[in-house]
């Protein structure tokens, strides 16, 4: 059987988790034993014009990339939206809660008209249908592999469908909530190996909400601690802030 | 080549971010040369506004993958410059050591996956692993190093966890400082191998003497504290940045520009080797001397030729730090925490592409009210045009179109772009095609 091509592109990002991926040193060369990498501009000049699974990192903001997405799709037999912007939007959607119009004046004060935005920095799955995601800010290069593999064997990525909290407690951290700091980990997907908490900080969201997320129960953390409930909405509006608005 | 020639390439490869050469010569006028920006707008300050203290180096991290260290580090150093708070020696060093890491893991990438494959002829680093193992493999422990620093002191290198404002919110142990140390060591071998390497290599000829603007703090070979240093100028408080950027808008880059004595100045490794040789290691300098490299060097080609050799200086540099650190022993530091006021602050570093600055306003309640960051790449971007606008009448005669358009796509990548950060760039259109 031949390897399946795999192609990596990017929109609206920071290009950290194909950095990440790049950064897999000698387990890179393992991968390509299974993937044959036919794309990869960041640090590719080849181009290809098929292959079997694409992995988009980044989010949808112009509408000018529409045609490159919908192109993408219809060459690829599997897309994955890799990292948080093209999984839930990521941090690009923390300017959602700002007009367009005021954004660019913000920014570009004296030629606004010379840039194109759209309104909204959203996930992938806005533009096309996308069949598995690798989520995280940046993506848990581990955690790639493995859905990587899955993808090839055709089986399901295979993603937790716990919390944080879950991985956080494994590794005998003292809960950041007693340390009188806010955290998401309760309502956020583990496969982190809850990474920030385990290096002194609180989780942030990137990894977005596990199904079914007790919102009710985070609320009560929140009281029981007399935690600032606006610190909270702050910190979902993080990373989630499409990601959140599906669930209310 | 003829007189008459349209180069246009979209999306230039190995560069981090979107970027376009244009080139258009009509009988041997140039009627067009440029370098479009076509990243799509982040809004980065923008989205700072309202944002609390501790989320600021979160967010402004994610402006760029690659360079998240030297985004956190700014973004840290202007909240603890708003904030009058003072490093601790331990504070500084772990910052230090943590730009080093970045250094080690972007110069690494640059020059052995983006720069390497076009001295070599190939078009990227994979076919190198059929041909050039050793070299790839080399390359891969480097990174590792580079990568493996970041962990040890960030918790990760792409987007670290672990530097806040005011300290450090989990600290290395003595004995992974020790096993780096020995990494540090043997990796002094692999970076004598690739200036071996690259030393055998032939770059393009090509002089343009430039304003070269980096950091300068007297004494060392400044990384993430001190002022100003300008070729043409001097030095000038970190503080008077906007004096020396002079940001402006040009229509065909989503990144702004910036000029201070001249029409562009350049920023980044060769910047900082022409500004702070004397400064470098007696190893640098020798492996410099290796290289062909002399002080007051103008070929922006030999950028990627000075990243080598800082890479040699920070090896240098580290193994002094990570020493000093050993023999008093890691403190347990709490991170200072910052007394709210209004505030304004401004925080100047050394990133491997050049010199970086953040500035933040803050509310009485930590709360950012104003924000402001000057990527090295948007600093870069006139001083490549202005190169291009030289190589290319010069070269129209005696080129071929294919060799031009190599030659530029190279230009622009030995100043190690990160397009991402600008827009907060690459690709060559010869247009009419």
């Amino acid at each position: 059987m031949s390897k399946p091509k795999v192609a990596f592109f990017d929109f609206t990002s920071c290009e950290g988790c194909q950095l990440s991926i790049l950064n897999l040193e000698t387990e890179l060369l393992e991968l390509l034993d299974i993937i044959d990498i036919v794309e990869f501009r960041e640090a590719m000049s080849e181009k290809s014009d098929t292959y079997d699974i694409a992995v988009i990192e980044g989010s949808y903001s112009r509408d000018s990339d529409l045609k490159r997405l919908r192109k993408i799709r219809e060459t690829a037999g599997v897309v994955v939206a890799m990292g948080a912007c093209a999984h839930i939007g990521g941090l690009n959607a923390l300017r959602n809660s700002q007009q367009r119009e005021d954004l660019l004046k913000k920014v570009y004060p004296d030629h606004p008209e010379w840039y194109e935005t759209n309104e909204k920095a959203l996930p992938i799955s806005a533009a096309i249908k996308v069949d598995a995601v690798v989520p995280g800010c940046p993506v848990d290069v581990k955690e790639f592999v493995h859905i990587v593999k899955n993808l090839v064997l055709g089986k399901d990525p295979g993603l937790p469908t716990y919390p944080v909290c879950v991985e956080c407690k494994l590794n005998e951290n003292i809960c950041v909530y007693e340390l009188g700091k806010t955290c998401l980990g309760p309502v956020v997907r583990a496969g982190c190996n809850a990474v920030c908490t385990s290096n002194g900080g609180v989780c942030i969201g990137c990894r977005g909400l596990i199904p079914n997320p007790n919102l009710n129960s985070q609320k009560d953390i929140m009281q029981k601690y007399g935690l600032d409930m606006q610190r909270i909405i702050d910190s979902v509006n993080l990373f989630m802030t499409e990601n959140a608005r599906e669930v209310q | 080549m003829s007189e008459t020639i349209t180069i246009g390439v979209n999306h230039i490869t190995r560069v981090e971010g979107h970027g376009n050469i244009k080139v258009d010569v009509q009988n041997g006028e140039v009627k067009e040369c440029k370098l479009e920006i076509v990243e799509a707008p982040r809004f980065f300050e923008a989205m700072l506004e309202g944002r609390h203290f501790s989320e600021a180096a979160i967010i402004t991290s994610r402006i760029c993958g690659i360079c998240s260290v030297g985004h956190q580090l700014a973004s840290v150093r202007a909240t603890e410059d708003a904030f009058g708070i003072e490093l601790t020696k331990q504070n500084h060093q772990l910052k230090t050591l943590l730009d080093m890491g970045q250094y080690f893991e972007s110069h690494v990438l640059h020059i052995y996956f983006l720069a390497i494959p076009d001295f070599i002829g190939a078009p990227s680093v994979f076919p190198l692993v059929a041909t050039h193992k050793d070299v790839v493999l080399s390359a891969l422990k480097l990174k590792k190093l580079g990568h493996d620093i970041g962990e040890m002191i960030g918790g990760r290198l792409v987007h670290p966890i672990s530097m806040i404002p005011g300290g450090f919110s989990h600290l290395p142990t003595e004995e992974k400082l020790e096993e780096i140390l020995k990494r540090i060591q043997d990796a002094k071998e692999e970076l004598k191998n690739g200036v071996k390497l690259i030393s055998s290599l032939k770059l393009p000829d090509f002089e343009r003497e430039t304003e070269y603007i980096s950091m300068y703090r007297e004494g060392e070979y400044a990384f993430i504290d001190g002022n100003i240093f300008s070729s043409d100028k001097g030095e000038i408080s970190y503080k008077d940045y906007r004096k020396v950027t002079n940001e402006y808008l040009v229509p065909h880059s989503t990144a702004k520009r910036a000029k201070f004595s001249r029409h562009s100045y350049m920023v980044g490794a060769l910047a900082r080797f022409n500004n702070n040789y004397k400064y470098l290691s007696a190893d640098a300098k020798q492996a410099a001397e290796d290289l062909g490299l002399k002080q007051k060097y103008y070929n922006p080609y030999m950028n990627t030729v000075a990243q080598l050799v800082e890479l040699i200086h920070i090896v240098d540099n580290s193994t002094e730090i990570i020493n000093d650190m050993l023999s008093k022993g890691i403190k347990n530091e709490t991170p200072v925490t910052p007394e709210l006021k209004e505030c304004t602050g401004v925080g100047a570093v050394e990133v491997p592409r050049g010199i970086l600055f953040h500035e933040y306003t803050y509310d009485k309640n930590g709360f950012i009210t104003k924000a402001n960051c000057i990527i090295p790449t948007a600093q870069n971007l006139q001083n490549i045009e202005d190169d291009m606008n030289d190589i290319v009448p010069a070269s129209i005669k005696t080129r071929t179109k294919d060799e031009l358009t190599l030659d530029l796509e190279m230009l622009v990548r030995a100043y190690d772009p990160c397009i991402s950060c600008s827009c907060h760039l690459l690709n060559v259109e010869f247009v009419n095609e």
